[in-house]
């Protein structure tokens, strides 16, 4: 009974730590069709602002309340020097965004050092029966519930998010009622910065931060968002709760290495059956 | 002074063609008088955390050789490569600075999956080549000495202390390539020599950094001790998640790795203090050529450097232990320089006194236990003196078998 408690708590925090870290990209491509390959750095550079606030005696939750902001910012300054020249030109934009990732690795590597830096776990734990439990963990899944509730509330229920979602599917029409288009992709992209900063920030006190870090997550962040599909929010929780709940629950019975051979069949699997995301399997029925 | 023919000749040469080519000339005379020496290491990506202490190493010696005089009475010029923790750059890197820059010596590999890309290379174009890491032994090769420490002199004295200290329930896990897992079969030889009872194994990859599975695996398993085999920065979140869930009062982790990457300065020592590893090299030992040594470190590197590792010492220790042997050879030719290599050859290193074991190309180590401190170091519980490469030893003997180029791994 401990035992399946702690496990579902597992799975679940697993869901969450793969949800959190592909919900900005989830706007950045799944809505605003932006390949953006320096999402990992992106995740990078929100990680490393928890580094730098505690070592500066604002702790690490400051840290974590910091990184969207900071973050944002740097989303906002791409989106204006580079991103916004090239929407609509998907390999250029790849490659461009490619190059920025490497930039922004190198530029991370020469300021702060290619060493790994750390900040330790906060909040202890818990015991469960035999079991104990990182109280961190459970912050994490919180975090993510949040993110998923203020994005979801955001573009369902404020008039930006109508205008966003306006201008995504017809960015000529919103332009005729008087609002300019161009400023709404500039909002919308830093919004999925900020969020990748905050997802990095939340990952850092489990790990340690290396100008590399984005690596680690990169491939599994557009995984998740291209099985997911074109509803943001269905299908980024959809293939959240389906590849991180498959990863985990085969980690938790073999090893590691067969949950990411399973995550990673189970996605060619999705895409085979469903090539536009796992989303339009309930949005045909809806 | 006596003017010989050749310096007559150069001083002509100069003279006749002007002042741009005498610079040229007088440049490439220098060059011609140095020796070529080639490091290979990983100053970016994952295995970095090893790397940059031992790419320091390699400059410090071969400064401090230069500085004395250099070898055969020539200065030695380091050409290094950085590898991007990637083998294939490893291959392609050992090529160029064995064919291009024709070096006299060639050292460096980290991971033993870099070691195994390069030493194709340097059988094919042979070379000498020292890999200076603490590995898993076995490898058995004319062209290659391997000065770190090995499996006998880390797991052979850690897993029997390990067990009688802490209890004989031992869970491995271990990084998820050829040193882990041949590691990992080390574990189990002395284990069974000590019986122990192994009630869990697991290879990780290297870039797994979400170890929640693993711990709720420990969890179920129980085991009095954690045989941590993990390599490279990602793995560090494994000792931090450990932490977090609370596990450090549950069981003991012993480690044959931790330490080589600074993991106890990353970590916090609420996290780290308590884990226990065994090497022949660690900063705070009380020797005096240690203490100069470390000096003329922080002398060279700052004041505040972090930590000098055991892997940087065994740098120290191959590019010294092969000045001796061309000192020794009083040439540069391959042969002759193995030949003396090959003679006994001791070395007062910062660890203390080592011996090159002619017959396998390994060396003889102290080694010491010791436990993370809560000031980010370590704090020595106990010393072996003299422990022999037993896995290496045992089966290789390059003098019988000259022409073997082969890695032996253990049975079980």
């Amino acid at each position: 009974m401990e035992f399946l408690f702690v496990t579902l708590i597992g799975v679940a925090f697993a869901i969450a730590s793969l949800v959190l870290l592909s919900l900005g990209l989830a706007i950045i491509y799944g809505m605003m069709g932006v390949i953006n390959l320096a999402q990992g750095e992106l995740i990078m550079l929100g990680a490393y602002t928890v580094i730098l606030s505690s070592a500066h005696g604002l702790g690490v939750w400051g840290g974590i309340v910091l990184a969207p902001f900071v973050v944002g910012a740097i989303g906002l300054v791409i989106e204006r020097c580079i991103i916004r020249f090239l929407y609509g030109r998907l390999l250029d934009t790849m490659l461009a965004t490619w190059g920025l990732s490497l930039a922004i690795i190198a530029a991370v590597t020469l300021a702060l050092g290619p060493t790994t830096e750390g900040v330790a776990t906060p909040l202890g734990h818990v015991a469960i029966g035999d079991y104990a439990l990182s109280v961190y963990n459970l912050f994490v899944i919180a975090a993510a519930a949040v993110s998923v509730a203020f994005v979801w509330a955001l573009f369902n229920f404020t008039k930006f998010g109508l205008i966003a979602r306006g201008t995504m599917q017809n960015a000529d029409m919103v332009a005729a009622l008087g609002i300019h288009p161009p400023t709404i992709y500039m909002a919308t992209f830093a919004l999925g910065s900020a969020l990748a900063g905050l997802a990095g920030a939340v990952m850092a006190p489990l790990t340690g931060v290396v100008p590399s870090l984005g690596l680690a997550y990169i491939a599994k962040v557009f995984i998740t968002v291209t099985v997911g599909g074109a509803a943001i929010f269905g299908g980024t929780l959809g293939a959240g709760v389906f590849l991180g709940g498959i990863e985990s629950a085969v980690s938790f019975i073999s090893t590691p290495i067969y949950g990411q051979v399973a995550m990673l069949g189970c996605a060619l699997l999705v895409l085979r059956i469903a090539p536009q995301g796992i989303s339009v399997l309930w949005r045909r029925r809806g | 002074m006596q003017i010989t023919r050749r310096d007559a000749v150069r001083g002509v040469v100069a003279t006749g063609f002007g002042v741009a080519t005498s610079t040229l000339v007088g440049s490439s005379a220098i060059a011609a008088d140095e020796i070529a020496v080639g490091s290979i290491l990983d100053a970016t990506g994952p295995i970095n955390i090893y790397g940059l202490p031992m790419i320091d190493a390699t400059k410090f010696a071969v400064e401090s050789l230069n500085e004395a005089g250099g070898v055969l009475g020539r200065k030695l010029r380091l050409i290094e490569a950085d590898c991007q923790s990637n083998n294939q750059i490893y291959a392609q890197s050992a090529l160029k600075l064995i064919l291009d820059d024709k070096v006299a010596v060639m050292m460096g590999g980290i991971t033993s999956a870099s070691r195994e890309a390069v030493r194709p290379v340097v059988g094919k174009y042979p070379t000498v080549y020292f890999y200076n890491e603490q590995y898993e032994g076995g490898v058995c090769d004319k062209l290659v000495f391997c000065t770190g420490v090995t499996p006998a002199q880390q797991l052979g004295v850690l897993v029997p202390w390990a067990t009688k200290q802490h209890g004989k329930k031992l869970y491995t896990l271990a990084a998820d390539y050829n040193y882990g897992h041949i590691s990992a079969d080390w574990v189990k030889v002395y284990l069974k020599q000590t019986g122990g009872e192994l009630v869990g194994e697991e290879f990780i990859p290297l870039d797994v950094v979400n170890f929640d599975s693993v711990i709720q695996r420990l969890q179920a398993a129980k085991p009095d001790v954690v045989m941590s085999l993990l390599v490279g920065g990602n793995h560090i979140a494994f000792y931090r998640q450990f932490a977090a869930a609370g596990l450090k009062d549950r069981m003991t982790i012993a480690s044959a790795t931790f330490g080589l990457g600074n993991e106890q300065v990353v970590l916090k020592p609420q996290e780290a203090e308590g884990i226990v590893v065994i090497y022949p090299y660690f900063q705070e030992l009380d020797n005096s050529v240690n203490k100069d040594w470390v000096a003329a470190w922080r002398k060279r590197f700052g004041s505040s450097y972090t930590y000098i590792t055991d892997s940087a010492c065994t740098v120290w220790n191959g590019w010294h232990l092969w000045a001796m042997a061309v000192n020794k050879a009083q040439s540069l030719e391959r042969d002759k320089v193995i030949a003396a290599l090959e003679s006994g050859l001791t070395f007062e290193s910062p660890e203390g006194s080592i011996r090159l074991d002619p017959k396998s190309h390994h060396v003889v180590h102290s080694v010491h236990l010791a436990k993370v401190n809560d000031k980010n170091g370590f704090s020595i519980m106990e010393s072996f003196a003299n422990v022999e490469p037993a896995d290496t030893m045992k089966v290789c003997d390059l003098f019988a078998n000259p022409n073997e180029h082969k890695q032996y791994t253990p049975k079980y």
